[in-house]
């Protein structure tokens, strides 16, 4: 490369030597608004790193003058949303679960507020829909195991079912054949009685002697009629809705092995205004009594 | 001696082609003042257009207890957008997509006739930096008292006119801004919370940005705007033709230029006397002799400059007039303008128009006043109850487009054996009966149930009916209603 500066002979403009397969490059300047905007950027730049969070630190980083931090915003707004609430999530707690839907206003809310703690903290067993799965029931049936009013909706949330609250509901399908309470004929026999509850069965003299293993077995906490006892969370056998899925198999291991599901208690992880806000919203999903 | 009326002025046309570098500061334009019919349109088309814009949003129309009383009001607040009698809501929005196709078809329409008669009149950057241009000639001059105050050392008076001369700019830049913001506010309470400092920020910043947008565009940058940023200058080039009006110099008659003495004939030269008038005048810094030119912006005020230094030297004006791109060639001073207003292009424009308006119009006289929303629970899809039979949820959407509130019956239809009842509503039984208050939207949650043997596969047909109860204005939403794998 030569240091005598070549100039162009179309253009009349300094070369800046490169060359490249007989292409040269011009040494124009540049655009004077690029340029401005190129040392606003620099000022921009200095001011930013003084100003707001910016050098990473070995254990640590430049915090700024404002002290800025995403983290900090966060809790900002969500303690002025909560604020802005006040008054509405005061009402909640203040009003009967049954009154609140007086108040369309306020039940707005709660349906809103509830829909999203739904969206959090149930949707990981009962789905984002509430639809449920085997084992975790479907929140939109009519069919309720511990009762489908906002209060015991209210109670189930706050304290759970087979939680490690003292409060908590409990209930429990024993394991007739682990715990040698059956044998296996007669578990075959009560679950035909139980299927014929709701189906025709071939084998009827199974289901009569099933009847009869039923009586003695079962029907203290699923009742004389097997239409279930909330008391105890024990399912009605003569619907439509299985908690587990309407399969022999399925009823076979569920009386062998027994069952015994938890919902974790709310009321340590969540203030009273959420649970109110999830009792109203699941109550509203359609089979709410 | 050179002909002692006209005034040669010594002027380089500073955006000519040859004249003009890229990595070279711009050189101030210092227009001339024109005197002529040009010059009073553009007045005459700068009061309007201003009047339009400030006074508009101070216009009253009554709309009752419901609706503000603004004739003119973008309402985002409440989703509204108010224009006299017509009321919008948000999901009517293609009405201002079908007003913004009119606009355009309506500027290429002119644009074909008359060339660039949007640039050079009621542009809001032509009329703005006009008004602009025109207070820099009250505080500072005209055109030669600038140049000399530009060269002279900066003293008191200097600074002094300087001074004026930007914060009248600003003023105006402010009062643009302070328009503007009347048009998303109801105007009266708005200007009372602007005085008072209770105005919402976006209302200051607003104000702030705008001012600072009229204050650079109209007053340091001018020309560059319609030369460097507006792409139009660009497009316009697609709907002229040879037919098209545009301002035009005659070089056939002008040919070849060059200084007049008095008494001297006419023969063998052209009628250019080269004084360098319509040059002077330009706010564009261009030269109309070298022709048509992306950064004309045909404001006719060299028009108006020509004609008066023809009329001193006694010959016919209009060597600079509006003419079509043949005209130019035609060097009979005497030229009957004929213009072919009716082209295929000017008709298919028309008909364009015609068609746009006619479908807005009939859309706008039978907008209905009654809007349903049927959104089918997709989560879960179906729930199966105890007593074996499909339940489906709904959300039903009612808008009440009226300034009345309106009550409605919910129905569901096309299913044997169908219960449905509203998730906040009377008992199921009782007829769903809803109130949506005056214009304005409300929302219910549906839910129907149908025996699952009624059912035929994993969807089946299903209507939900609106109906006024007391209109009976009616309005049928077909929907589907899901259930088990059969």
């Amino acid at each position: 490369m030569s240091n005598k500066v070549e100039k162009d002979e179309i253009t009349g403009t300094d070369t800046t030597g490169h060359e490249w397969d007989g292409i040269k490059e011009l040494d124009n300047p540049m655009p004077r608004w690029w340029l401005w905007t190129m040392y606003a950027s620099i000022v921009w730049a200095i001011g930013y790193w003084i100003v707001m969070p910016a050098w990473p630190l070995v254990t640590s980083y430049t915090s700024g003058f404002i002290g800025y931090s995403s983290r900090g915003s966060l809790e900002q707004e969500l303690a002025k949303a909560t604020e802005a609430h006040a008054q509405d999530r005061a009402a909640l707690v203040a009003l009967e679960l049954s009154e609140v839907k007086n108040n369309d206003q306020l039940y707005q809310f709660a349906l809103r507020g509830g829909k999203s703690a739904f969206a959090v903290n149930c949707s990981q067993c009962h789905g984002s829909g509430a639809q449920g799965a085997p084992g975790f029931p479907n929140l939109n049936d009519d069919d309720w195991l511990w009762g489908g009013n906002m209060d015991a909706i209210y109670e189930t949330i706050k304290y759970g079912i087979r939680s490690d609250h003292e409060d908590t509901r409990i209930g429990e399908m024993p394991a007739f054949l682990t715990d040698e309470m059956l044998t296996k004929d007669q578990i075959n026999d009560v679950s035909e009685y139980v299927l014929s509850l709701s189906e025709d069965r071939k084998d009827m003299a199974a289901v009569d002697r099933g009847q009869e293993v039923y009586a003695e077995n079962c029907a203290a906490c699923h009742g004389d009629n097997a239409k279930g006892g909330r008391e105890f969370g024990a399912p009605d056998l003569t619907d439509a809705i299985w908690f587990y899925g309407k399969d022999k198999d399925i009823i076979l291991k569920t009386i062998s092995r027994g069952r015994g599901n938890v919902m974790p208690a709310w009321v340590d992880r969540l203030d009273e205004t959420t649970i109110r806000q999830l009792a109203l919203y699941v109550h509203s999903l359609g089979g709410g009594e | 001696m050179v002909d002692s009326s006209v005034e040669n002025i010594d002027v380089r046309p500073v955006n000519k082609k040859e004249n003009r570098a890229l990595f070279e500061k711009r050189e101030k334009i210092q227009p001339k003042k024109a005197r002529g019919n040009f010059r009073r349109l553009k007045w005459i088309i700068m009061g309007i257009t201003l009047g339009i814009y400030y006074i508009t949003p101070w216009i009253r129309w009554d709309r009752g207890e419901s609706g503000p009383d603004q004739a003119v009001l973008v309402d985002f607040a409440r989703e509204r957008f108010y224009f006299f009698f017509i009321e919008l809501w948000p999901q009517e929005i293609y009405y201002i997509t079908g007003l913004l196709i009119l606009a355009a078809i309506s500027l290429f329409l002119v644009t074909s006739l008359f060339g660039r008669a949007w640039c050079g009149y009621s542009c809001p950057q032509t009329v703005w930096t006009d008004l602009f241009i025109f207070v820099e000639r009250m505080v500072e001059g005209d055109r030669n008292a600038r140049l000399r105050l530009d060269k002279a050392p900066m003293s008191i008076s200097k600074l002094s006119k300087r001074v004026l001369k930007h914060s009248i700019w600003l003023v105006i830049g402010v009062l643009t801004g302070g328009a503007w913001v009347f048009y998303f506010a109801d105007a009266p309470t708005l200007l009372r919370e602007l005085f008072t400092f209770e105005a919402p920020v976006i209302a200051y910043s607003s104000v702030a940005a705008l001012t600072a947008t009229t204050y650079v565009f109209g007053g340091l940058m001018r020309e560059q705007v319609c030369t460097y940023m507006c792409p139009w200058p660009r497009i316009q080039g697609a709907m002229v033709d040879e037919d098209t009006l545009t301002v035009t110099y005659h070089g056939a008659r002008g040919e070849p230029r060059g200084p007049h003495k008095k008494g001297e004939p006419w023969t063998d030269r052209g009628h250019c006397i080269d004084c360098n008038q319509c040059v002077a005048v330009c706010p564009m810094g261009i030269d109309i002799r070298d022709g048509l030119q992306l950064e004309c912006i045909t404001c006719a005020l060299c028009i108006d400059a020509c004609d008066d230094v023809m009329d001193k030297i006694d010959l016919p004006r209009g060597l600079i007039s509006y003419d079509t791109h043949v005209g130019q060639f035609d060097s009979n001073p005497e030229r009957k303008l004929n213009i072919r207003f009716i082209r295929p292009r000017t008709i298919a424009y028309g008909l364009i128009l015609a068609l746009v308006g006619a479908v807005m119009l009939f859309t706008l006289l039978n907008r209905s006043i009654l809007d349903v929303n049927v959104i089918r629970d997709r989560n879960p899809l179906f729930v199966t109850l105890s007593d074996g039979s499909i339940r489906n949820g709904y959300t039903v959407k009612i808008l009440n487009k009226i300034h009345e509130t309106r009550r409605f019956l919910i129905e569901v239809e096309g299913l044997k054996g169908v219960q449905a009842w509203l998730e906040s509503g009377p008992p199921l039984g009782l007829p769903m009966l809803v109130t949506v208050p005056a214009d304005s939207l409300s929302s219910y949650k549906l839910y129907v149930s149908v025996p699952a043997e009624n059912l035929d596969g994993k969807s089946s047909d299903i209507d939900i009916v609106v109906t006024d109860f007391e209109s009976s204005e009616r309005d049928l939403q077909a929907s589907s209603f899901k259930g088990p794998d059969k």
